[in-house]
C-alpha cells in the first residue's frame, strides 16, 4: 500500500511538500512564540476573531457568485469582483442621497432596504450583461478564451466605473443605529459586525434554499451536471445560466453593502482584492459547493484577521498586519496546489478540473 | 397579429441602433466624448468627440442593414428612422440632465458635455439638432449600401484614414517637420487642430483613388525566400534608424515599446508556445530589476557591481525564480494556473512593499542609484542609447525565440499546449519542458527589468503592479499568441499609440478590456496570427470548406 503510493511520488512533489512543510513549521513555531510572548490579551484575540467572522461572512457571500458560476460552467468568472464593486459603488450614491433627504437617520430600515435593492439590482444587471456579451458566445471555445475575456471584462468594468463615478474615494455614510457595541457572554461585538454576520448568514440560507428547494435551483443543478441532457429534459440552458449569473450578482451586490458597513469607503478598485480573496474562499471550501463557500469564507476571514498576529508576530516580523493579504494569497496558492477540490469538494476528475 | 416582414426587420434594426445609442451614452458618461472633443478630425467641422457619439449608432445601423435585403426606398426609410431611434439614449440624458443635476453621481454629466451633444444649442433646439444629425448620419449608411461593394470598401477606407490622420495630426507633424520638403506638403493638409476641410477632401480622394488602383491578382503562392529576407532586412533597417527617423520626441516612447517587446517575447513563449497562462509575469520583471538594483546600488550594498557584472546574476536569478514558480504549478492547468500565478505576483509585490524586508529591498521607497551600463568610457544613459541596448537584446531574443519555435523543444511546448495527456503519452517529459518554458520566459522578462532599472537608475515596488502583466497579455493577444511579429504589432499599437495620445491615457485600460473581449469574440488568432494557431482556431471552418469543396468536386 505504502509502496505503491510512494512509487508515484516524483522529485517535484517532494520539493512542493517541502515548501509546504517549511511554511507549516514556521506557522506553528510563530504561534507558539506569540502565545509564549503574551503580547496580546484574551480580549484582543476575541476581538480579532469577531472581526474575522464578519469579514469571512462578506467573503462567503461574494464567494457564492464564483461557486455558482463555476458549478454550472466550470469557469472562473474573473469579472465577479467588478460585479461586487459596481453594486457597492452605485449604492454609495443612493446612500448619500438618502442621507441628504434625511431618511438615513429617520427611517434606517427602509433606507437600508433601498440601498440593498439598488446594489443588488446594479450588480445583477452587470453580471447578466457580462454573461450575455462576453461569455455566452464563447461557451464552446477553448478554455483559455473565456478566461481572457473575463480578464478583459474585469478591466473594462473597473475603468468604466472609474469614468462614470470618478477616480476618487467615495465615503459611505454611517448609520446611527449601527454605532456602538454590544457585549454577549463577555465577547465584545461592534454592532456593524453583528449586522454583517447576521446578514451574511441570512443571505446564505436564502441562496442555499433557492438552489436546493426551488424549481430554478433544480434546473441549475441539472445544468451543472450535464448541459446537453438538461436541455433534452426541457430545461432552457441559456436562461438557467443567466439566472445563475443574476443570482450570484445580486448576492455580490448585497455583499458589497455589507463590506461597506465594515469599511465605509467605495472606489473603483475596491473589488480586486476582496474578489481574489472570495475566490480563495470558494476554492478553500470546495468550488461549486454552496456550504463550502460559507465555510471557506469564514476560515479565510479568520486566518486573515488572526493570522498576522498569531503566526508572524512571534517570528519577530515587524508590522505583520501589512502581510495579511500575503497570508490570504499564500492560502490561495497552497490550496490550489495541494487540494484544488477544497475541504468539502468532491475529487474532481481531470476533465472537470 | 401577423407582422409584415418589413416591420420585423425594421424592429431588428431599431434594436441594434438602440444598442449603438447605449454605447454612445456610455462613451459620453465615461467622459471620452468630452475629453476628445478638443481634438478635431477636420478643423472646426468635426471633432473626435462627435465621431465617438455618432459612430456607434452609424455602425450598428450599417451592420444590421447589411443583413437586410429590401428594396432601396425601404432601406433608406429604415436607416433614417434608425438614426432617430439611436439618438434616444442621448436625448434622454439631455432631458434628464436639464431637470436633475446628474453630476453628483456621474462626474462627466456636465454642462460642457450637454453643449457638445446639442452642438452648442439650447435644450429643445439642441435635442432636435441631435436627432436630425443622427438621422442624417445613419442615412449615409443606407446610401452607402446602395453602392457597389468596391465603392463601399473604398469609402470606408477613406473615412478611416481621414479619422486616423486627424487624430494623429500632432504626431505626423512632429515627425514630418524634421524632413524639410515633406513638411511643406504635409502641412498643407493640416490646420491648427486636425485637418483643413480642403485637405480632408483631398486625402479622401487620394485614398479612394488608391483603392481603385489596378491590382494584380494575388495568388496564394509560397513567398519566395529572397523576397522574405528583403522584407525582413527592410524592417530591421527601419528599427535600426527609428530614433533618427522619428526624432527625439519619441525616444522615451520607443524605449517603453522595446521594453514591452522584450517582455512580450518572453510571455509569448510561456503563453503562446506552451499555453501556460501566467498572470504574475510582472514578478520576473521585478526580480530582474531588483536584482540589478540590489547588486549595483551603493545604498544597499557595500561593494556595488557594475551593470555588466550584475547582469549574469540577474539573468540567472530570474531563471531560477521561473523554475521555482514552475515547480509547484506543474500539475495545474488553465484557469487555476492563471490564478496561482496571479497570487504569486501579488505575494512578491506585498513582500517587497512590507517593512519586514525593507532593509534588503528598500520597502516603499525602492532602490536608488542603480548603475548605468558602460561600454568603455561611454555610459549608456540617454534614451536613444538605451534604445540601442534594448534593440540589441530584442535582436538576440527574437533570434532565440524564432529558433526555439521549430526546435524539438518548441514542438514539445506546442504539443503540451494542445493536449497534455497525449503529449506525455508520446514521451514528452512535461516537467522539464514546462520548467524550461517558465525559465525562458522569466529570463527575457528579467533582462527587460534590468534595463528598466538601469534606465531609471531606481526601482519602486509601485511600478511592478498587476497592470504590467495585463499590458503584456493584452499586446500578446492583439498581435496573436505564439506569433513573433505579433508581439511587435501588439506593442506598437498598445504601448506606443496610447503614449502618443495623451487624452487616451485615462481610458487606456477601459479600451484594453474591451479589446480583449472583442478580440476573443471576433479574431481570437490576433492581428498577425501564427500559422498553426490560425488553423487550430478555424479548424471547423477549414474542415467544412474542404468537405464542401470535396463535395462540389
Amino acid at each position: 500500500m505504502l509502496r505503491t503510493r510512494l512509487r508515484g511520488v516524483t522529485f517535484t512533489d517532494i520539493v512542493v511538500w517541502l515548501i509546504g512543510l517549511i511554511i507549516l513549521v514556521g506557522m506553528i513555531w510563530g504561534s507558539i512564540a506569540t502565545i509564549r510572548l503574551g503580547k496580546y490579551s484574551a480580549s484582543t484575540w476575541t476581538d480579532l476573531i469577531v472581526t474575522g467572522l464578519a469579514l469571512g461572512g462578506v467573503y462567503a457571500l461574494i464567494a457564492l457568485g464564483y461557486t455558482l458560476v463555476y458549478g454550472i460552467l466550470r469557469m472562473i468568472n474573473f469579472a465577479h469582483s467588478e460585479v461586487f464593486m459596481s453594486g457597492a459603488f452605485t449604492a454609495t450614491f443612493a446612500a448619500t442621497g438618502l442621507m441628504n433627504i434625511g431618511w438615513w437617520d429617520r427611517m434606517p430600515i427602509l433606507s437600508l432596504l433601498i440601498v440593498l435593492a439598488v446594489a443588488a439590482l446594479v450588480s445583477a444587471t452587470v453580471a447578466f450583461l457580462v454573461e450575455r456579451i462576453a461569455y455566452r458566445p464563447l461557451r464552446n471555445a477553448p478554455r483559455l478564451v473565456p478566461l481572457i475575456t473575463a480578464i478583459g471584462a474585469s478591466f473594462f468594468l473597473q475603468y468604466t466605473f472609474r469614468g462614470l463615478y470618478g477616480s476618487g474615494l467615495k465615503g459611505y455614510p454611517e448609520m446611527a443605529i449601527f454605532k456602538g457595541e454590544i457585549v454577549f457572554f463577555g465577547i465584545r461585538f461592534f454592532k456593524t459586525q453583528l449586522v454583517v454576520i447576521i446578514g451574511a448568514i441570512l443571505m446564505m440560507l436564502i441562496l442555499y434554499s433557492i438552489v436546493q428547494y426551488t424549481k430554478i435551483g433544480k434546473a441549475m443543478r441539472a445544468v451543472s451536471e450535464d448541459k446537453d441532457t438538461a436541455a433534452l429534459m426541457g430545461i432552457d440552458v441559456d436562461r438557467t445560466i443567466s439566472t445563475t449569473f443574476v443570482l450570484g450578482g445580486a448576492s455580490a451586490g448585497i455583499a458589497g453593502i455589507l463590506y461597506l458597513i465594515l469599511f465605509p469607503v467605495a472606489h473603483f478598485f475596491m473589488g480586486f482584492i476582496p474578489g481574489l480573496k472570495a475566490f480563495t474562499s470558494a476554492v478553500l471550501g470546495g468550488i461549486g459547493n454552496v456550504p463550502g463557500a460559507f465555510l471557506g469564507g469564514i476560515i479565510l476571514g479568520l486566518l486573515e484577521s488572526v493570522g498576522p498576529s498569531l503566526f508572524l508576530d512571534g517570528l519577530g516580523i515587524p508590522a505583520a498586519y501589512q502581510l495579511k493579504d500575503a497570508i490570504a494569497f499564500t492560502v490561495l496558492v497552497f490550496i490550489l496546489i495541494f487540494r484544488p477540490s477544497g475541504i468539502l469538494g468532491e475529487r474532481l476528475t481531470e476533465t472537470k478540473a | 397579429m401577423v407582422c409584415p416582414p418589413f416591420l420585423l426587420s425594421l424592429r431588428k434594426i431599431w434594436r441594434s441602433a438602440l444598442i449603438g445609442g447605449g454605447v454612445a451614452l456610455l462613451l459620453a458618461l465615461v467622459g471620452m466624448v468630452g475629453t476628445f472633443h478638443s481634438r478635431s478630425v477636420i478643423n472646426n467641422v468635426v471633432s473626435v468627440g462627435q465621431v465617438l457619439f455618432l459612430f456607434p449608432v452609424w455602425y450598428a445601423t450599417y451592420v444590421s442593414l447589411r443583413q437586410m435585403s429590401e428594396e432601396r426606398k425601404k432601406v433608406l426609410i429604415a436607416s433614417l428612422t434608425a438614426g432617430i431611434v439611436g439618438s434616444l439614449p442621448l436625448v434622454l440624458l439631455l432631458l434628464i440632465g436639464a431637470g436633475i443635476n446628474l453630476r453628483a453621481m456621474f462626474v462627466n454629466a456636465s454642462p460642457a458635455l450637454y453643449k457638445i451633444l446639442t452642438f452648442g444649442q439650447n435644450l429643445w433646439p439642441g435635442v432636435l439638432v441631435l436627432i436630425v444629425v443622427s438621422a442624417l448620419v445613419t442615412l449615409t449608411a443606407g446610401l452607402l449600401l446602395q453602392l457597389s461593394s468596391r465603392w463601399q470598401r473604398a469609402l470606408i477606407q477613406g473615412f478611416l484614414w481621414l479619422f486616423i490622420a486627424g487624430l494623429m495630426r500632432d504626431l505626423i507633424l512632429t515627425v514630418t517637420n524634421r524632413w524639410g520638403p515633406l513638411a511643406g506638403v504635409v502641412q498643407f493638409f493640416f490646420a491648427a487642430n486636425g485637418l483643413t476641410p480642403l485637405g480632408a477632401v483631398l486625402l479622401l480622394a487620394i485614398v479612394i483613388g488608391l483603392a481603385f488602383r489596378p491590382r494584380r491578382q494575388v495568388e496564394s503562392q509560397p513567398v519566395n525566400s529572397r523576397a522574405r529576407w528583403m522584407v525582413l532586412g527592410g524592417i530591421a533597417l527601419i528599427f535600426l534608424f527609428l530614433p533618427q527617423i522619428l526624432g527625439p520626441f519619441f525616444s522615451e516612447i520607443l524605449d517603453n515599446v522595446m521594453m514591452y517587446i522584450l517582455m512580450g517575447l518572453g510571455l509569448n513563449i510561456v503563453v503562446g508556445y506552451a499555453g501556460l497562462l501566467d498572470l504574475g509575469y510582472v514578478a520576473f520583471f521585478a526580480i530582474g530589476a531588483y536584482t540589478m538594483g540590489i547588486l549595483t546600488s551603493p545604498e544597499l550594498n557595500a561593494h556595488p557591481l557594475t551593470y555588466w557584472q550584475a547582469l549574469p546574476f540577474a539573468m540567472v536569478i530570474a531563471m531560477i525564480s521561473g523554475v521555482i514558480l514552475g515547480l509547484p504549478v506543474l500539475k495545474l492547468r488553465g484557469d487555476y494556473l492563471a490564478i496561482v500565478t496571479l497570487g504569486f505576483g501579488e505575494i512578491v509585490r506585498l513582500l517587497v512593499l512590507s517593512d519586514w524586508l525593507r532593509p534588503w529591498l528598500g520597502g516603499t521607497q525602492g532602490i536608488q542609484l542603480i548603475a548605468q551600463p558602460k561600454i568603455g568610457n561611454l555610459t549608456l544613459q540617454s534614451q536613444v542609447q538605451l534604445y540601442y541596448l534594448f534593440l540589441a537584446w530584442v535582436v538576440v531574443v527574437v533570434f532565440i525565440a524564432w529558433r526555439l519555435k521549430d526546435s524539438r523543444l518548441g514542438r514539445s511546448w506546442m504539443a503540451l499546449r494542445e493536449d497534455e495527456d497525449v503529449a506525455r503519452a508520446m514521451g514528452i517529459n512535461h516537467v522539464t519542458t514546462k520548467l524550461l518554458a517558465f525559465a525562458t520566459g522569466a529570463l527575457f522578462s528579467g533582462i527587460s527589468g534590468t534595463i528598466f532599472a538601469a534606465k531609471l537608475t531606481s526601482v519602486y515596488p509601485h511600478s511592478m503592479n498587476f497592470l504590467v502583466s495585463i499590458n503584456v497579455l493584452a499586446l500578446l493577444i492583439l498581435g496573436g499568441m505564439g506569433s513573433i511579429p505579433g508581439v511587435f504589432v501588439g506593442a506598437l499599437v498598445l504601448i506606443g499609440a496610447p503614449e502618443l495620445l495623451r487624452e487616451f491615457a485615462e481610458y487606456r485600460y477601459l479600451v484594453y478590456g474591451a479589446l480583449l473581449v472583442a478580440m476573443m469574440l471576433y479574431r481570437p488568432e490576433g492581428l498577425w496570427p501564427e500559422e498553426r494557431r490560425k488553423l487550430e482556431l478555424h479548424e471547423e471552418e477549414f474542415v467544412e470548406s474542404t468537405s464542401v469543396a470535396a463535395e462540389t468536386e
